[in-house]
């Protein structure tokens, strides 16, 4: 595969892109998900400083 | 022979940029939230490429591009964990409740969040002082790399004392005045110069060598240049895992794969970027951008250093493999491969990857070192909050103390510990947080005890295990050999598992065990630190 005899080198290689384009994927389908914390308390320790 | 006029031109046009960004995140910053946390409000694409260009030094070019092409393509496997440890465990599994867990402890540095949701000031300051007695020891790899390099580039121009100097003072600059938003904005910067230099590094690479099947055949074909040396640890050549079980797979798989792989996840400097955005959204736009550009720094790096055996086998110049090239050292095998092999304009943009993956990963070691001792450690346990000084002022003092430390070290610091000061904060880190940091977002019944007493067991089994136990690490440190009249304590396969294979279960089993024999925390604690967390609004 790819040039490679050992199928842990070229398994590794492939696992590389798939793992990456996992990433792209789930960062597309999740692109606008995501629920929002309020942190209000951070502005009483900045009034504070 | 190099055009010193236009490398000098380049890197000025260069470090003006860096000085404008550093100067807007300087502008940007109104209070300590945002010199701390940049204001919970940072743009998805910066804090993606700037954990990736902190992730990824110097070292994680050359020197593991360097082993790859001593251990040949089976270092694709760090990798894989790179991306599934360090992009996808990291920001879906730990990014997502870190930072509804710091918000909701208000907490402004990794030491305190652990310190917030544990209600210790004990952990906290434990915490702050591992990274500042351990920190500089990895920042100061960095900067000496740095500076050898930047001496290499400009010959006759910067001795190593003036380069290391010179090196430090500007990233210092933008780190002091800017805090995190000059080093986030600057590492989006760095980082998008490494991703550029790296894709055009692969694609050269692959043409030069004749297409991507053809280079690999060519790569398996010269397995019989394998040294008799390496061949008696295991080494099947550059396209093979080595043997199981031998010298060679031990190394790669313990050291090289599990150290640095895992270690990621307990990085400081890296776990406090996700309290950095408002919300999980920047957080899965992060992990898109973060999985392609870790590919593309150690992805890329792992196989052209391997491929570079091709390069030096087939040309006449050389007629031989990599290692043997560089004389031994696997550090000069990047740079020799890029001088040799790629165009004199490449080189320049080489040049600029490099010193982009170094000044990025120094510059949130700086400010790390700096929050930690200043607001983690004198502000927090030793002064109680009540410093009379404002957190900036604090931190910035920790920040200049925590940079001279450093360049003390760099001027100081003996080649054999340079060699293993990066491996020995990643191991220490992952033994020492790991159960703690982990078992805090996911385990209610973590108890006080429980992580007291993991971080206590994970640090002083670690640092046991380098001292004694594996082989890098005490034939560097010497007290070993000192005390027992041998360098380690231990016959083989000991001296070449890594430290995080031993103490890390050591130091989960610590934490679960403890735990379940010691007081829980109330109801009301465990509501306000887990408010929102298990919670997803689409």
């Amino acid at each position: 595969m790819l040039g490679i005899e050992d199928p842990q080198v070229w398994g590794a290689y492939l696992l590389c892109i798939a793992s990456a384009m996992f990433c792209v994927v789930y960062g597309l389908l999740n692109w606008n998900k995501g629920d929002e914390t309020v942190h209000a308390e951070d502005k009483k320790w900045v009034e504070s400083e | 022979m190099h055009n010193i006029f236009l490398l000098t031109i380049i890197v000025v046009v260069y470090l003006f940029m860096i000085g404008y960004l550093g100067y807007y995140g300087y502008s940007k910053t109104k209070n300590a939230l945002d010199y701390l946390v940049a204001g919970r409000n940072i743009h998805p694409v910066v804090m993606a490429l700037s954990y990736g260009a902190t992730f990824i030094s110097t070292s994680a070019i050359v020197g593991f591009g360097g082993v790859a092409a001593m251990f040949g393509m089976g270092l694709l496997w760090l990798t894989v964990l790179n991306i599934v440890v360090g992009i996808i465990i990291a920001f879906i599994f730990f990014g997502k409740r870190t930072r509804k867990m710091g918000h909701n402890l208000e907490a402004h540095t990794f030491p305190e969040l652990l310190g917030k949701r544990y209600q210790s000031k004990f952990i906290q300051g434990f915490a702050g002082i591992v990274i500042f007695i351990f920190m500089p020891l990895y920042a100061s790899a960095v900067l000496i790399g740095a500076a050898r390099f930047l001496e290499a580039t400009f010959p006759g121009m910067l001795n190593f004392n003036v380069a290391l100097l010179v090196y430090v003072l500007i990233i210092l600059a933008y780190v002091f005045a800017g805090g995190i938003k000059g080093v986030m904005y600057t590492d989006a910067l760095q980082g998008s110069i490494m991703f550029v230099g790296m894709i055009i590094l692969l694609v050269m690479t692959y043409i030069n060598l004749g297409g991507v099947v053809q280079a690999h055949q060519a790569l398996g074909a010269i397995a019989d240049k394998v040294p008799a040396k390496l061949a008696q640890m295991g080494h099947q050549g550059w396209t093979r895992m080595p043997v199981f079980g031998s010298p060679s797979w031990w190394t790669l798989v313990s050291t090289i794969v599990m150290g640095v792989g895992v270690g990621v996840l307990t990085q400081p400097q890296l776990a406090v970027r996700f309290m950095m955005v408002k919300s999980d959204k920047e957080i899965n736009r992060g992990v898109m951008i973060g999985g392609i550009f870790i590919l593309m720094m150690t992805g890329v790096a792992f196989v052209v250093g391997a491929l570079a055996n091709v390069y030096f086998v087939n040309n006449l110049a050389f007629g031989k493999i990599a290692m043997e090239v560089a004389g031994g050292n696997v550090d000069k095998i990047i740079p020799l491969y890029i001088n040799s092999a790629m165009p004199v304009w490449f080189v320049y943009v080489f040049m600029l990857t490099l010193l982009s993956a170094a000044m990025s990963t120094s510059s949130s070691q700086f400010h790390s070192m700096g929050t930690s001792i200043g607001r983690d450690v004198f502000e927090q346990v030793l002064m109680k909050g009540k410093s009379g000084f404002s957190t900036i002022v604090v931190t910035r003092v920790g920040i200049l103390i925590g940079v001279l430390i450093t360049v003390a070290l760099g001027y100081k610091m003996p080649a054999s510990v340079i060699a293993v000061a990066t491996a020995i904060f990643f191991g220490l880190c992952a033994s020492t947080f790991l159960p703690a940091y982990a078992g805090g977002l996911f385990w209610k019944g973590m108890t006080r005890a429980g992580a007291t007493a993991s971080m206590i067991a994970g640090s002083s089994v670690t640092i046991l295990l380098f001292l004694f136990v594996h082989k890098k690490e005490s034939e560097s440190v010497g007290l070993c050999q000192f005390l027992f009249q041998k360098p380690v304590l231990f016959p083989m396969p000991w001296p070449v598992v890594d430290p995080i294979l031993i103490a890390l279960p050591i130091s989960m089993i610590t934490a679960i065990v403890v735990s379940l024999s010691t007081k829980k925390f109330n109801k009301d604690h465990l509501e306000h630190c887990f408010k929102y967390i298990g919670v997803t609004k689409s």
